[in-house]
């Protein structure tokens, strides 16, 4: 949770895009993001973006349902309210199978869900700051996180040789924050000095 | 990129000696089980053979369906591999005619002491009330109907689907001509395929082996185990080829597809085995639980519970992660385990009507497997080597070259 300087940079093509943010990532900038209107297909791998540890979160949510459905099942059947229906013995495993398999899957989905809102900072009242309006519309927009070792000049020269079609400097918040209160007033004070 | 496959002198040199052990464990087969004078032994020599060739068949059958499904989808990711299934489809026709031999051999020949054939009771159903009244179903004529249908069907859509795909390398470049026949004659398999594997052919084969007993769902678990094991058959002619130094264009993308499907489908296999197992359990109605009864606690209880294990236990745990399904090892490791785990399935779905008790897994059992193994790898080895591996101008070429799992 820290204000920081941004370098951005808009292209208005993938062909473009792609050698950019290589050529980004070998000069020792640090990347920040790269915010595409659709889905772009190895641009995580160009990124050098990490593959994700959701699958594993998810496991142990599958496996948090298994468990809960098959010790609450088995604790009211055979213990707390053990009733004979069917001619089934109490503990009538292939019975439960259908609710187990339900409630792992609900466990697993649901979590996986959270976690993967989390990851990406998309909750219902949360809000990011946004460095492009038309990130969302026809632009790749790149972000590169400035310090002082990095003058912006520097950086937003090298942005024009890669092709940007727009560049700009930027004080933003790095991460997302929660509620209705709104910094476009502070970032515009910030910009403006 | 070396394109074409020329088989290599041991893959010929393995694949004749498995046939000769299987050709010699047929003979030694009819030396002893045949001509013996106890019931099960002599059954164990028919349904051994049936079990093989059904398995056979219907796995190879799989890759003629998985063709046509991904063409019929417009999908690009199998046609870097495209020359495998064709050439397993291509070869239906040599396992479909053992199969139908043995099929008409097992209804006109085969009878036990008492003159009762044991192992498809509805062809001797004598008085019993339950067998005749299936019987317009279950006789001679829709069964010899429907298994010449389903293998001529079977064989000629295989071969067909194969020559068209290599018609394409000598079509004018980026002629769709071929491309569109072949996705309208997909549609026209895939209804062939659900009214004979995915629904008659299943009953006929296997089920009526149990003639008393009846289960709706029976087909489509027959097909999900058939399904996986024809994936995992694909699989591993694709790791050997690679292996081999052909089919550049395949790479963990591919391999991590195949892995998926074998995933997901030994998971819906044990979806289906478990709906019909549990609906049956907790009915308890007599004439259905006998069949559970026999399998679970009876003498088929090991295969049972192998037969859970292997299909599901294992791939769940090991399929699951990602790196597992872009490892090499693993994969093909669990492909055999997945083949060898329905083989399984198979095996207890068809034994307990005839053999009852006297169930073995032996010499016989081994060695008709080991010939069946062989002539597989035979004929599809040598199908493989007659044309290049690479579709050469088929217009989704480009597509499954950047193709990302």
């Amino acid at each position: 949770m820290a204000i920081k300087k941004f370098a951005v940079a808009a292209y208005d093509d993938e062909a473009v895009l792609f050698p950019a943010v290589k050529k980004v990532r070998k000069s020792g900038y640090k990347l920040h993001d790269v915010y595409t209107p659709f889905a772009v297909h190895g641009l995580d791998e160009a990124m050098g973006l990490k593959e994700t540890d959701l699958h594993i979160a998810g496991f142990i949510y599958g496996l948090c349902g298994t468990s809960t459905a098959v010790g609450f099942i088995s604790w009211i059947f055979t213990s707390d309210w053990p009733i004979v229906y069917g001619g089934k013995p109490h503990f009538a495993l292939p019975a439960w199978i259908p609710i187990t398999f339900e409630l792992t899957v609900l466990f697993a989905a649901v979590g996986m869900t959270m976690t993967f809102c989390y990851l990406n900072q998309i909750m219902p009242g949360v809000k990011k700051h946004v460095f492009h309006p038309r990130q969302s519309d026809d632009l790749f927009v790149m972000a590169i996180e400035l310090n002082e070792h990095t003058p912006e000049a520097e950086v937003i020269d090298f942005l024009k040789t890669t092709g940007a079609k727009e560049t700009n400097v930027q004080m933003a918040e790095e991460s997302w924050w929660y509620g209705r209160w709104d910094k476009k007033e502070e970032y515009e004070a910030l910009n403006a000095g | 990129m070396n394109d074409r496959f020329e088989v290599p002198a041991r893959l010929k040199k393995t694949s004749i000696a498995l046939m000769a052990i299987g050709v010699l464990t047929l003979i030694a087969g009819i030396a002893t089980l045949l001509s013996s004078h106890v019931d099960t032994e002599r059954a164990r020599f028919w349904t051994v053979l049936l079990h093989d060739g059904v398995f056979f068949t219907l796995i190879t059958a799989v890759s003629i369906f998985i063709q046509s499904a991904v063409s019929l989808a417009q999908g690009a990711w199998l046609v870097a591999f495209r020359r495998v299934p064709e050439a397993i489809g291509a070869n239906v026709w040599v396992f479909g005619s053992i199969v139908t031999v043995v099929l008409l051999l097992i209804v006109f020949t085969f009878r036990d002491s008492h003159g009762v054939n044991t192992i498809f009771p509805w062809v001797t159903p004598g008085d019993d009330e339950i067998i005749l009244g299936k019987s317009p179903f279950l006789n001679k004529g829709m069964f010899i109907f429907f298994t010449l249908a389903a293998v001529g069907l079977w064989s000629y859509f295989g071969i067909k689907f194969r020559a068209m795909s290599i018609a394409q390398e000598k079509a004018p470049k980026n002629d769709t001509k071929i491309y569109w026949k072949v996705f309208r004659l997909s549609g026209v398999f895939l209804l062939v395929y659900a009214l004979t594997q995915m629904s008659t052919i299943p009953w006929l084969w296997v089920m009526s082996i149990d003639t008393h007993w009846f289960s709706t769902l029976f087909s489509w678990y027959a097909f999900a185990s058939a399904f996986v094991s024809g994936m995992s058959l694909i699989l591993l002619w694709v790791i050997y080829l690679k292996n081999q130094g052909n089919l550049g264009l395949v790479t963990k993308e591919h391999m991590h597809d195949l892995g998926k499907f074998m995933f997901a489908f030994s998971i819906f296999w044990t979806y289906l085995w478990f709906s019909q197992y549990m609906l049956i359990w907790y009915a308890n109605v007599p004439e259905e639980t006998f069949y559970f009864k026999w399998r679970q606690q009876g003498p088929y209880s090991i295969i049972f519970y192998a037969n859970f294990i292997i299909n599901f236990c294992m791939p769940i745990l090991i399929l699951m992660a990602r790196p597992s399904k872009r490892n090499y090892f693993t994969v093909t490791f669990m492909a055999m385990v997945i083949i060898f785990g329905h083989w399984l399935d198979y095996y207890q779905m068809i034994m307990p009507g005839p053999l009852g008790t006297d169930w073995h897994i032996n010499w016989y059992e081994m060695g008709i497997f080991m010939g069946f193994v062989g002539i597989l790898i035979f004929t599809v080895s040598r199908t493989l080597s007659k044309a290049s591996l690479v579709p050469h101008n088929n217009i989704l070429l480009k597509e499954t070259v950047i193709h990302i799992a």
